[in-house]
């Protein structure tokens, strides 16, 4: 990063994409490559989080910038925070998913006159189910939501999907688009009017890619 | 034992209280000085009162009901009070009238830490000068009081609130699509404002990147040069107070901003926000409200602004650590 600037980067499956982000923009990720420990490397101006911590360092002005995936933007929507640039990496698509066969969720809906939902993501299918008219009963997990159909948990999920294959082999298939998520980048409001000459210039450079 | 208190509240005890209270009398002081009287009024105000000066009475959500059955709402902020004692207690008194005032003011909010739901504001109102003349009084007053504060590398970002409904206008974008526009740039979501322009229809390369880049010019006065085409005339307003601000020689301190918008209903022109380094989220704001003494039966111009005491006391803190 240019002096004085500093960025939040999720660690997981966006971890790859935003080093090769930031090598592309000049910034030295050696270090951050070959640690998977150390969470702050001050000389490159990175520190490594979970994706769903970038929102909230990048908020408080801990880190001026941050990536994090649209899924994660989604899910906190009050944030106040600059989405600054689509980065176009980790795509994935937030979908409605059931098991095969049958009609479940409209069956619930028809019958019992509500859904029941599991999800790692409460705000974002809360949001879908009202959108679209249904009434939801959402039930919050914070592991292999693919279980919760598969048990009775849930007549549905919420869930992020890349390609499917782990919908796949639980037996469950995907029945509505939510949102195509990628990875996106976000400023802090205060370093926006601050620093602007140094935000502009990375966003300018990303833009030119 | 635990014995709660509402969220987004809390008490203060001695140490803090003396350093907030130290804010307060600099700044009552600075305040006094430039011939603003300080004013109180009271924390619960008719939510029709309210309501009079915004629709959504400034996102007051505290209410309850008096023995008559009306409807009291706790204030979200001191302007629209203030407007009501200008109309009614300074009804016949000639402008200009300057006011201050320490008080706190209440909000709901979704947002976890750093938006507190009870807050001491420090704020002035200038009810007389037109554009830019009062926006360059009270600007220069907030930064002279942050000074005193012991602040030394706060900025006032400053724009113009209708600025891009203008744009929109005048590049003859179709009513039903300002809305979700205007939404974006309030969520400060550029991504889904460019996706969205990409989509208008009837609209050329040059207007497209307009829209796109306004929220993104920011800076010193070069900012105001860069702005041209349909905003050129827009900015006019905002160059002269330029102009004011470098007479009072506070110009260095000024970023404006043409993506600036913020959320109350009552703002009619130039808008402000309060930014230290040291801080992550504004310190304050205000703006040109010229139509809502008006709804009070007093029509008259004004602006003012407001800071928040307490982020203020952690600027001033961080300013101090780095000695």
């Amino acid at each position: 990063m240019s002096p004085g600037l500093t960025i939040a980067v999720p660690r997981g499956a966006l971890f790859a994409g935003a080093l090769d982000l930031l090598d592309s923009l000049g910034v030295d990720t050696a270090e951050v490559r070959s640690n998977d420990r150390k969470l702050l490397f001050e000389d490159a101006g990175i520190v490594t989080m979970r994706p769903s911590d970038v929102p909230t360092y990048v908020e408080h002005g801990s880190a001026d910038l941050g990536i994090t995936g649209k899924d994660v933007l989604l899910e906190q929507a009050n944030r106040n925070i600059y989405e600054l640039l689509d980065l176009g990496f980790g795509r994935c698509r937030m979908v409605v998913a059931a098991t095969q066969g049958g009609d479940p969720i409209g069956s619930a809906l028809r019958r019992l006159g509500r859904v029941r939902i599991a999800t790692k993501y409460p705000r974002i299918a809360e949001g879908h189910f009202s959108e679209t008219g249904r009434q939801a009963e959402i039930v919050e997990v914070k592991g292999s939501v693919e279980l919760a159909p598969l048990t009775g948990l849930a007549d549905g999920i919420v869930d992020l999907t890349a390609t499917g294959t782990t919908l796949a082999e639980n037996g469950l298939r995907e029945v509505e688009e939510i949102e195509v998520c990628t990875a996106r980048l976000i400023a802090n409001p205060v370093a926006h009017k601050l620093k602007a000459d140094q935000i502009d210039a990375i966003v300018g450079k990303v833009r030119a890619r | 034992m635990i014995h709660p208190i509402p969220p987004g509240t809390r008490d203060v005890l001695p140490e803090e209280m003396r350093e907030l209270r130290a804010i307060s009398a600099s700044m009552r002081a600075r305040f006094e000085q430039a011939g603003y009287g300080e004013v109180h009024t009271p924390a619960l105000e008719y939510e029709d009162v309210l309501r009079r000066g915004e629709e959504r009475a400034a996102g007051a959500r505290y209410r309850t009901f008096d023995g008559q059955g009306d409807v009291l709402a706790l204030r979200s902020d001191m302007t629209i009070p203030i407007a009501r004692v200008v109309a009614t207690r300074y009804a016949e008194a000639d402008p200009p009238l300057r006011f201050c005032y320490f008080s706190h003011a209440w909000r709901a909010t979704e947002r976890g830490v750093g938006e507190p739901r009870e807050f001491l504001q420090a704020g002035l109102e200038l009810i007389g000068p037109a554009a830019p003349e009062g926006e360059a009084e009270v600007l220069a007053l907030t930064v002279a009081a942050l000074d005193d504060a012991g602040l030394r590398r706060h900025r006032v970002g400053v724009g113009d609130g209708s600025l891009y409904r203008r744009l929109l206008d005048a590049l003859d974008v179709p009513a039903e699509e300002h809305l979700p526009l205007l939404e974006c740039l309030s969520r400060r979501d550029l991504v889904g404002l460019e996706r969205h322009v990409t989509t208008l229809e009837r609209i050329g390369d040059r207007d497209r990147e307009l829209l796109v880049s306004l929220p993104e010019l920011r800076g010193g006065p070069e900012v105001l040069e860069r702005a041209d085409g349909p905003v050129a005339e827009a900015v006019q307003g905002l160059r002269g107070l330029y102009e004011l601000l470098a007479e009072r020689g506070v110009a260095d301190r000024v970023i404006f901003d043409l993506g600036l918008v913020r959320e109350l209903g009552y703002y009619t022109g130039a808008v402000f926000e309060v930014y230290d380094p040291a801080v992550g989220f504004a310190l304050g704001g205000g703006g040109r409200y010229d139509d809502l003494l008006g709804r009070f039966g007093r029509s008259l111009p004004a602006c003012g602004m407001a800071l928040d005491v307490q982020r203020v006391h952690m600027a001033q803190a961080a300013e101090e650590a780095l000695g």
